[in-house]
């Protein structure tokens, strides 16, 4: 839960300083390829891999990481300032298309394809996912039979947590409602989710599925047989004029990113407090690049 | 200023008055946190400040804490106080929090409200044959008043501006539709969430401003007549040490020491 708080603190500081540095990076082939990160360390480390991948592969790399969010982020991708940004599909399909019905991975995958604005092209898509999803703890799910986000529907006096803006997302409350009859009162636990979920004080926690946390507390991660929430896979966007040349190096990698690889990267940054360059190193050497 | 007109609209669409989460719930919620924090901070911090005054023992504690306190982090004291208290906690967690921030404002200006008072005026009192707790009540209390309340605004307008944290741990207030707001990209509702944030720290703060007039004693009103800047014009010129500062000019001094 900490990406979009850390996002949004970030997100005016960095902003100053990526205009800056923007007017300094154009789009020559000569020139670095700029390689940026979110403000949230799992997008980091998958960032550093793709950049010292590069390094590898005999490009210049420049880091620009931990920009905010996407309103700060994305003009700097559009413009050119930044050549490569790990993303995810369905999170980045919406901030596109709002009102898109897309939730399977191929779906939103071909979708955000079209709804790329012109100079940004998305590079193969990752079988890995970082994506909402609706978690409760292992008690409740064998006290309650849950297995499915449907098996809620039996169960009253439910609280779903999550971040403030869950209340109005198409898979928030009312999504609940319309798709799987479940009725849940909502509390905007934000960045204290998990905890108010160990606690009791929630019985649905949203917790993004690249999340260690899901594994370290025996979470259980409530089936979607209906596709409430968009499938949101790890894939590069890239400048256009850039593209084919990074996709060469960037494609494989994202071939070898698996949802759990992912998983163990985030659990070496939280539980191991390892750097992104050092997991990034180990991942890149262990996975044979 | 498109932005600004598209918080107004928000501001004044009829949905923003109905229901869960309504700019009256959210508002009133805000001024929940912001009177009880303040509240709670004035019961601690004023006492101490009066007993540090009338006694003249540790001042310099008070500054030492009136400093180091400015360099708390809220955001980070509200999550740290939650993940210590648990969850269900989170309303005593967050209260914890903006009491700390309204506790320096108020110590201070209850320290220098007595200690600006002119000894001369004191040694009358006693001279009269009051007891301690008299000159407390009756000459140290009234003359420190104007000074305190000049705390008072202090820690309100803190804490009003802090309460908009609240919303990060799941407690509302008009911090929740700015946090909702900038994910979604929603901001007309963002900004307008803002203004009302500023009103409600303006308003508070101009009633505070009229109570400071009020409660003023006469006498001190009467000593007020001369023009301020001219005074400290006048006293900057001639820095001869006079025992009789203006309580205005002790706020003047103490806002700029302490910015």
């Amino acid at each position: 839960m900490t990406r979009k708080r850390m996002t949004g603190l970030a997100g005016l500081t960095l902003t100053a300083g990526l205009v800056l540095s923007g007017c300094a990076a154009g789009g020559a082939s000569d020139e670095p390829i700029v390689v940026g990160s979110q403000a949230y360390y799992s997008n980091e480390i998958i960032a550093e891999i793709y950049a010292q991948a590069l390094e590898g592969a005999g490009f210049e790399v420049e880091r620009q990481f931990q920009i905010g969010q996407r309103d700060a982020y994305l003009p700097e991708l559009e413009s050119g300032a930044v050549d490569l940004f790990p993303e995810y599909t369905g999170n980045l399909l919406q901030y596109y298309a709002p009102d898109t019905m897309a939730t399977q991975a191929d779906e939103v995958y071909a979708e955000l394809a079209t709804a790329l604005p012109e100079g940004l092209t998305a590079l193969d898509m990752s079988p890995a996912t970082d994506q909402d999803s609706y978690n409760v703890t292992a008690e409740f799910a064998s006290a309650n039979g849950l297995v499915s986000i449907a098996d809620l529907a039996d169960v009253d006096g439910l609280i779903l947590g999550g971040n403030p803006e869950l209340e109005e997302r198409p898979y928030g409350p009312q999504g609940l409602l319309e798709t799987y009859g479940v009725t849940v009162a909502f509390d905007a636990t934000g960045d204290i989710t998990v905890d108010a979920l160990l606690e009791g004080v929630i019985n649905v926690a949203n917790v993004y599925s690249g999340d260690p946390r899901i594994a370290d507390f025996g979470l259980v991660t409530l089936a979607d047989p209906e596709g409430l929430f968009l499938a949101s896979n790890v894939v590069p966007i890239a400048s256009s004029d850039v593209a084919d040349a990074l996709a060469e190096v960037i494609n494989p990698i994202s071939a070898a990113l698996t949802p759990e690889g992912l998983v163990a990267l985030n659990l070496q940054s939280t539980k191991d407090q390892m750097s992104a360059a050092e997991i990034a190193t180990e991942w890149l050497a262990a996975n044979g690049f | 200023m498109e932005l600004f007109l598209d918080a107004v609209i928000w501001l004044f669409s009829a949905e923003q008055y109905q229901g869960e989460g309504s700019i009256p719930q959210r508002t009133l919620e805000h001024l929940l946190y912001t009177l009880s924090a303040t509240f709670i901070a004035a019961v601690i911090a004023v006492p101490i400040g009066y007993f540090i005054g009338h006694t003249g023992r540790g001042g310099t504690w008070v500054v030492g804490i009136t400093g180091a306190a400015r360099a708390l982090p809220s955001f980070g004291l509200i999550l740290l106080l939650v993940l210590i208290l648990g969850v269900s906690e989170r309303v005593t967690a967050s209260l914890v929090a903006l009491v700390l921030l309204g506790i320096p404002p108020l110590m201070a200006g209850a320290y220098s409200g007595m200690h600006q008072i002119p000894r001369a005026t004191i040694d009358a009192a006693r001279a009269q044959g009051m007891t301690e707790w008299q000159i407390i009540w009756t000459v140290e209390i009234p003359l420190s008043l104007p000074l305190l309340l000049g705390g008072l605004r202090g820690a309100v307008l803190q804490i009003v501006a802090t309460a908009t944290l609240v919303a990060y741990v799941g407690l509302g207030g008009l911090g929740y539709d700015i946090i909702q707001g900038i994910p979604l990209r929603r901001f007309d509702q963002t900004m307008g969430a803002a203004l009302v944030i500023v009103v409600v720290a303006l308003t508070l703060d101009v009633l505070l401003a009229a109570a400071t007039r009020w409660v003023t004693p006469r006498g001190v009103h009467r000593g007020r007549l001369a023009d301020v800047r001219a005074r400290e014009s006048i006293s900057r010129a001639a820095p001869v040490a006079t025992a009789a500062a203006s309580p205005e000019e002790e706020i003047t001094q103490q806002r700029n020491t302490s910015s």
